[in-house]
This record gives structure tokens, sequence and C-alpha cells, in this order.
């Protein structure tokens, strides 16, 4: 796993995930569809891509289904490092 | 007609899929005044069946309290039906300004500005008091109305693990750097009945320099000593900044909300909040029996008190039938199932006994936190509370999970 996915994947557990929850996560794990990140705490998620890879994901393209997984959710953030 | 053949089968296959999803919302008639007993005509076309009511926030039993009613109708004959304005241009009685300042006092807030509902004081608030420079910190469980107004600001937000203070400090730390940093609560939660604690979190607002905002909706009226809400009850009466909340629920349960707080944040909503700019008056007779609600709940604790009682006699009993209930001392009660299925089959088995109950699972509750949602009322009296009880215990039995912790419920009915 590249570093990108370990930081992201880190973060995901860390702010989503209870620490008394017997739940793995992994970069292909569902966040949204699963209902483990709903789609109002996401926004906290695209703060934190936003600011450590210091790009701009625009609302449009920051959607549910592209914020599903942590797999997804790199390629989103590569695309717009251009 | 451009609502041709094409565009009805599109929107009947959308129809479709909510119902294929298990989402679909039934339509249930009441066919008399909102009670502990109430006639329902469920589903469309049945009978009406006498039922006791066990999911309304009457929490005070005073949707059809005598004194109420005989206040709006006194509301109806001396200031009319309707206003047929917005507030600001001619649309304010002197009942309006005289229920925005009783509400002031009982709530210990220094203004208060009447909304048609909570939902639009939830939906105008932040846009009007907040700007980009500005961020708005909110509990990941709060309502709906604060998550639809939040969406509609131009500030930033963020979001803190429900409840976790540790977490909420990380985020007022992380947004430091912000002009005004507002933290946002319900007081108590909807759907597992607990409650903000409001003193922790005034604690850390007076350290970090935030602003708190508390939806008091399923509060106001009988959580505290003498029912003044959330905040009464964490001894945070005056450090506060902005309480949201409604007559909808506890106070009489027709319709209106309000904001009330700081008098400089409740001005910028009465210049600015779209809601209260541009949606009608509250309706006269609604005014002046909110008046009477307050005066009702100012001079006894008697219903508030009831409540309590009622709420602890519930809980003791379905906790001895060995159902699974979050704990707690609302009078919110959720009777925990986790399967969705499992709830929404109870629930109707519930309705077959007498009882009115709902199911509630994924996207109102999150995924495998399934429920029926039991309500208590001061309205209810003891025998109601018991054939209740009564009731999940000859349900529980049938689908076999008296005694059953979550792991045991799981085990047998998924998630």
């Amino acid at each position: 796993m590249d570093e990108m996915k370990k930081a992201v994947l880190q973060y995901v557990i860390d702010e989503y995930v209870d620490e008394d929850e017997e739940m793995e996560v992994d970069a292909a794990t569902p966040l949204i569809s699963s209902g483990l990140v709903d789609s109002f705490s996401m926004v906290s998620l695209k703060v934190f891509l936003e600011k450590k890879y210091g790009v701009k994901l625009p609302d449009d393209e920051a959607t549910p289904e592209a914020f599903d997984t942590v797999d997804s959710i790199c390629d989103l953030v590569r695309k717009h490092q251009g | 007609m451009a609502y041709d053949d094409k565009i009805r089968a599109a929107y009947r296959a959308e129809i479709e899929a909510i119902r294929e999803k298990g989402l679909y919302k039934e339509k249930r008639f009441i066919c008399s005044p909102q009670g502990a007993e109430i006639l329902v005509e469920y589903p469309e076309g049945a009978p009406r069946e006498k039922v006791l009511n066990f999911c309304a926030n009457n929490y005070l039993g005073l949707s059809s309290h005598p004194e109420v009613v005989a206040a709006a109708h006194r509301g109806l004959d001396e200031r009319g039906y309707g206003m047929s304005s917005v507030r600001f241009i001619c649309g304010t009685q002197d009942i309006h300004r005289e229920l925005q300042d009783k509400v002031s006092e009982f709530l210990g807030m220094e203004s208060t500005l009447l909304f048609p509902s909570c939902m639009d004081a939830n939906s105008g608030v932040f846009e009007a008091i907040l700007g980009k420079n500005d961020v708005i910190i909110a509990d990941r469980l709060i309502h709906a109305s604060l998550v639809d107004g939040i969406r509609l600001c131009s500030a930033e937000y963020d979001t803190f693990k429900h409840m976790d203070m540790k977490h909420l400090e990380n985020k007022l730390i992380l947004h430091r750097d912000k002009r005004v940093r507002l933290v946002v609560t319900d007081g108590v939660f909807s759907m597992d009945g607990d409650l903000a604690p409001l003193d922790r979190m005034c604690e850390l607002c007076d350290r970090y320099g935030a602003m708190l905002l508390v939806d008091d909706s399923h509060g106001t009226g009988f959580i505290g000593r003498t029912g003044r809400g959330t905040h009464e009850h964490f001894g945070v009466m005056d450090r506060v900044d902005i309480i949201t909340t409604t007559f909808g629920k506890g106070l009489g349960g027709a319709s209106g909300g309000c904001v009330s707080g700081r008098r400089e944040l409740v001005e910028l909503c009465r210049q600015k909040a779209r809601p209260y700019l541009f949606s009608n008056s509250l309706a006269p007779a609604i005014v002046a029996a909110s008046i009477k609600v307050i005066e009702l709940i100012t001079g006894s604790t008697e219903r508030r008190d009831k409540l309590e009682r009622n709420t602890v006699r519930f809980r003791q009993g379905i906790t001895e039938v060995g159902l699974c209930v979050r704990e707690g001392e609302t009078p919110i009660v959720p009777v925990m199932l986790f399967n969705a299925k499992l709830a929404n089959d109870m629930a109707r088995d519930m309705y077959a006994e007498g009882i009115y109950v709902v199911g509630f699972f994924f996207p109102v509750v999150p995924a495998g936190a399934a429920r029926i949602r039991v309500q208590l009322s001061a309205a209810h009296e003891d025998h109601h509370i018991d054939r209740c009880v009564e009731a999940f215990r000859k349900v529980g039995e049938k689908y076999g999970i008296l005694g059953l912790d979550r792991n045991g419920i799981i085990e047998k009915y998924g998630m």
C-alpha cells in the first residue's frame, strides 16, 4: 500500500471508527454505502484531503460515490494533484 | 404537456425503488385528537382501531389539553385566523411579542424570534450570523434540519464524533484560525434519547473561545428540574449562546419554532434569516395557545414530573421483560433490534396488540442500529404503560429475543 493510501486509511479509522467498535477497514471497504461515513460527516475527510495534499476537490466531483473507498478517494486526489 | 408518459414512468420507477429498499413511508390516518389513546386508520382504508400512542412527541400531554384548546379558541376569536403577511410587513401582533418575551424568560435567554417551525429556525440561523471566515463544528448525529441549515451557510463546517469531547477539542484546535467557531448540538438526540454533555461543551467553548448552539426541541418543557431544558439539566443556563426549539413537540405540538439567544444574534436573524423574512407569521390561534402552554409549565412542574415518573416506570418494565434498551433518563426509549426487518415486523405486531410504535432503520439511524423508538408522555397513565410493556413482552417472546443482548439478537437475525 502506498503512502497516500496508508495516510488516508489511518485518517478514516481515527475519524470515523469508534474505538469500541470491532470493525476492520481496508482500502476497499465501502465507507459511505455501508453507512460508516454519512454524507454530512464526509466533509471532515474532504477538509483533511485538501489541507494535507494541497488540492481543491470540486463539490461536483467530491461525491459520495467518489468517497466510497480509500482506493477511489486516492484516485480523485491524484487526479487533482496534476 | 411536459409531464408525459416517459417522465411519469421515471418518477414511478423512483417511488418503486424506495419501496424495494423498504424505505417507503405508508400513510397512517389519525381520526381523533392527539393523545394517549387515538383512533387510527391503518393501512389506508382499514377499519379504525383504538390504539395506545407511544410514538408522538406529545411529551407533556398538552396537544389536546382543554386549557390549551380554549386559549387557541380565544386567539382565534380575538386576533383572527391568519395574518396574510410575513412578520416584518404587517404580520406581527402584540401576542407574537408577548410569546417571544415569555419564551426568553422561560429559557433564560436575552431575546427570542419566532419562526414558522424549528426546521425554519435551523434553516435560517446559520446564514444569518456566520460568514465565510467562520466555521461550524457539529456533532455527527444532529437533526436533519440543522444539517440543511449548515449546508445553506457560507461558513466552512466540520463534524465531531457523537458526544466525543476529545474529538470536539481536536476540532476546536484545528480551526483556531477562524473568526467565529460555532459548536452545534442537539440537547436531546431524537433517535437515541441521550443528552449532550452541555457542561463539558460549555467548558470547551470557554477554553477555545467558541460559541454554542443547542437545538433543544426534544428537551424544552421537561428536561431539567423545572423543565427549562437541557441547559438547566447541566446547570449552564447562562452559558449557551443560542437555543433553537419548537412548539411542535412538548409545548402543545401544533407548530412554530424559535431562535432564542444573545440579543445581537437574534436581531441578525430578524434582519437576515430567509425563512423568517419570506414565510408567513405564526397563526394567532397557535401563538395564543403557546402563551398558555408557557404559563402552564411555568406555574407548575406537575406535568414534567409525571412524565419523569412514566419514563422510569416504562424503562424499568421493559428492562425487566428482557429487551435490549439504551440506558438513559429521557422519555425517548430506543428498544434496540439492530435488524431492519425485525424492527418493522415487531412494530407491525405491536400495532396488532393495540400499541402504536414505529420501527426506525438506516438511513434514519446508522446501519445495524435498527430499533423501535418508544416515546413516553405525561398523558400516559400507569395502565397504558403496563399494557405497552406487556405487548413488548408478548411480541418479544414471539421473536425469541427476550434476554438477548446485542450480540444475541444479531446472531439470530443479522444486522
